[in-house]
C-alpha cells in the first residue's frame, strides 16, 4: 500500500476514536481543555510510537523464532508498562520542562487501549516494518486531532443549557457521536 | 459485608457502564449485535471474576509497590486463557468482536476491581464482586447492543422482530450511532435514578 494513503487512512479515514473506539477513556476524560488534551495527544504519539517499534522488534525477533506468539498479549503490555515508566523517569532527569506538561498524563498511558490496540493491530495486519512505522505515527495523529477538536466542543457544551439527566458525559457522548458523523465523511475519500 | 449486597451493588447501583463509566472502548465498539454484547459480557465475566479470586488470593503476599504490574500479568494470563478458548470454539465470535478480546487486559473495569475491592478483600466477597459487575457490565451492553440491532438492523439476535415498512435506521449500526445511543441511554439512566432519589426524600 502506498504510505502517503495508508498515513491518511490512518489519521482521519478511520480515525482512532470515531471510527475504531480505540482510547476512549482518555477520549473522554482529560477532553474538558484545549491544553489538556493537547498534552494527552501528545503524550500518546510518543508512547505509541516507542512502543510500536519496541514490540515489533520483539515479535519479530523473540516471539516469532521461538513460537511463543500466544504470550503476545501479556509480553506487550508489560512492554507497555515498563516502556511507559522508563520515559517517565528518563523525561524527569533529561527534559524537566516537558516532563512537567505531561505531568499525570504519562503513566495513565499504560492503560490507553489505544496504545495496546495499536501494537497488536499492526502485527495482526502483517505490516511491514516501515508500514507500521507509519501507522504508528499516523493514528494517535488522528488520536490528537480528535481529542483538541473535541475538547473545543466540550468548552461550548459547558456553558449551554443542557437538560439536567443529560448533564456531563450523556451530553458529551452526544457530541461525540455528531463529531462521528462528520468524520464518516472521510470514508467517501478515495486515494 | 453482606454478598447479595455487593453482588447486587455492581449489578445496579454502580454499574460499571451506566454509573462509573469505565470500560467504555469495547462497550462502543462491539455492540452492533445482541449476540456480540452477551459474548463479549461472558468473557469480561470469566477474566473479571477469575483475576478477582487470584489477587484476593495472593493478597498478603504481593508487595503494595510492585502491585499494577503484578495485576496486569494476572488479568493478561485470564485474558489470554480466554481468548485461546473463544478461537477454538466459538470462532465466528472471535472474528466479529476481534482486536478487543486482547485488549480486555486494559479494559479498566478489571483493574479497578482488582485495586479497589480484591486487593483489600476476602475470596468469597471477590467472587461475588467480580459477578455483580461481570454481570452489570453484561447487562448494559447487552441492553445497548439490542437496542441498537432492532433500530439499525431490524432484528433482535438474528430474528426479524419489526415488521418489513421499517426502514432500518443504518446511522445507529455505523459508529456515531454507538456515541449517540449510549449518550440518550446514560441520560436515561441518570433521569431514571434522580425520579427514584426525588421519591425517597419525599
Amino acid at each position: 500500500m502506498n504510505l502517503f494513503s495508508l498515513f491518511i487512512t490512518a489519521s482521519v479515514v478511520n480515525n482512532i476514536i470515531f471510527s475504531q473506539f480505540l482510547g476512549i477513556c482518555p477520549f473522554l476524560g482529560v477532553s474538558k481543555k484545549i491544553d489538556t488534551a493537547a498534552g494527552m495527544g501528545l503524550a500518546v504519539i510518543f508512547v505509541i510510537v516507542l512502543s510500536s517499534l519496541i514490540t515489533y522488534l520483539v515479535q519479530i525477533f523473540i516471539l516469532k523464532p521461538f513460537e511463543i506468539e500466544y504470550l503476545q498479549t501479556i509480553a506487550f503490555i508489560l512492554i507497555i508498562a515498563a516502556l511507559v515508566q522508563f520515559v517517565e523517569m528518563f523525561l524527569k532527569k533529561s527534559s524537566p520542562g516537558l516532563y512537567k506538561a505531561l505531568g499525570i498524563y504519562l503513566p495513565l498511558i499504560t492503560t490507553n487501549c489505544a496504545v495496546l490496540g495499536v501494537v497488536l493491530l499492526n502485527i495482526q495486519k502483517d505490516y511491514t516494518f516501515i508500514e507500521s512505522m507509519v501507522n504508528a505515527v499516523a493514528t494517535p495523529v488522528g488520536f490528537l486531532l480528535a481529542i483538541v477538536l473535541f475538547a473545543g466542543v466540550r468548552e461550548k457544551v459547558d456553558s449551554a443549557d443542557v437538560p439536567e439527566s443529560l448533564k456531563g458525559s450523556p451530553i458529551a457522548l452526544v457530541a461525540a457521536g455528531l463529531m462521528s458523523i462528520a468524520f464518516l465523511g472521510f470514508s467517501g475519500l478515495s486515494i | 459485608m453482606d454478598k447479595f449486597k455487593i453482588f447486587k451493588n455492581g449489578l445496579l447501583k454502580e454499574n460499571p457502564i451506566f454509573v462509573q463509566l469505565v470500560g467504555m472502548c469495547s462497550a462502543l465498539a462491539i455492540t452492533t449485535s445482541a449476540f456480540n454484547g452477551i459474548g463479549m459480557g461472558v468473557a469480561v465475566i470469566f477474566v473479571l471474576t477469575c483475576s478477582n479470586i487470584v489477587i484476593s488470593a495472593m493478597r498478603k503476599i504481593i508487595p503494595d509497590e510492585i502491585r499494577i504490574p503484578v495485576f496486569v500479568i494476572i488479568i493478561a494470563t485470564f485474558v489470554t486463557i480466554i481468548d485461546m478458548f473463544m478461537h477454538a470454539f466459538t470462532f465466528e465470535l472471535y472474528q466479529a468482536l476481534g482486536v478487543f478480546i486482547p485488549l480486555i487486559v486494559v479494559n479498566c473495569i478489571i483493574l479497578a476491581r482488582a485495586e479497589a475491592f480484591a486487593f483489600k478483600n476476602g475470596i468469597v466477597d471477590s467472587i461475588f464482586d467480580g459477578l455483580g459487575m461481570g454481570l452489570g457490565y453484561t447487562f448494559a451492553i447487552t441492553l445497548l447492543s439490542s437496542i441498537r440491532e432492532i433500530l439499525g438492523n431490524g432484528t433482535l439476535f438474528g430474528f426479524s422482530v419489526l415488521p418489513d415498512a421499517y426502514e432500518p435506521m443504518m446511522i445507529i449500526i455505523q459508529p456515531p450511532g454507538a456515541f449517540i445511543a449510549l449518550g440518550l441511554l446514560i441520560g436515561l439512566v441518570n433521569y431514571l435514578i434522580r425520579k427514584k432519589e426525588a421519591k425517597e426524600v419525599k
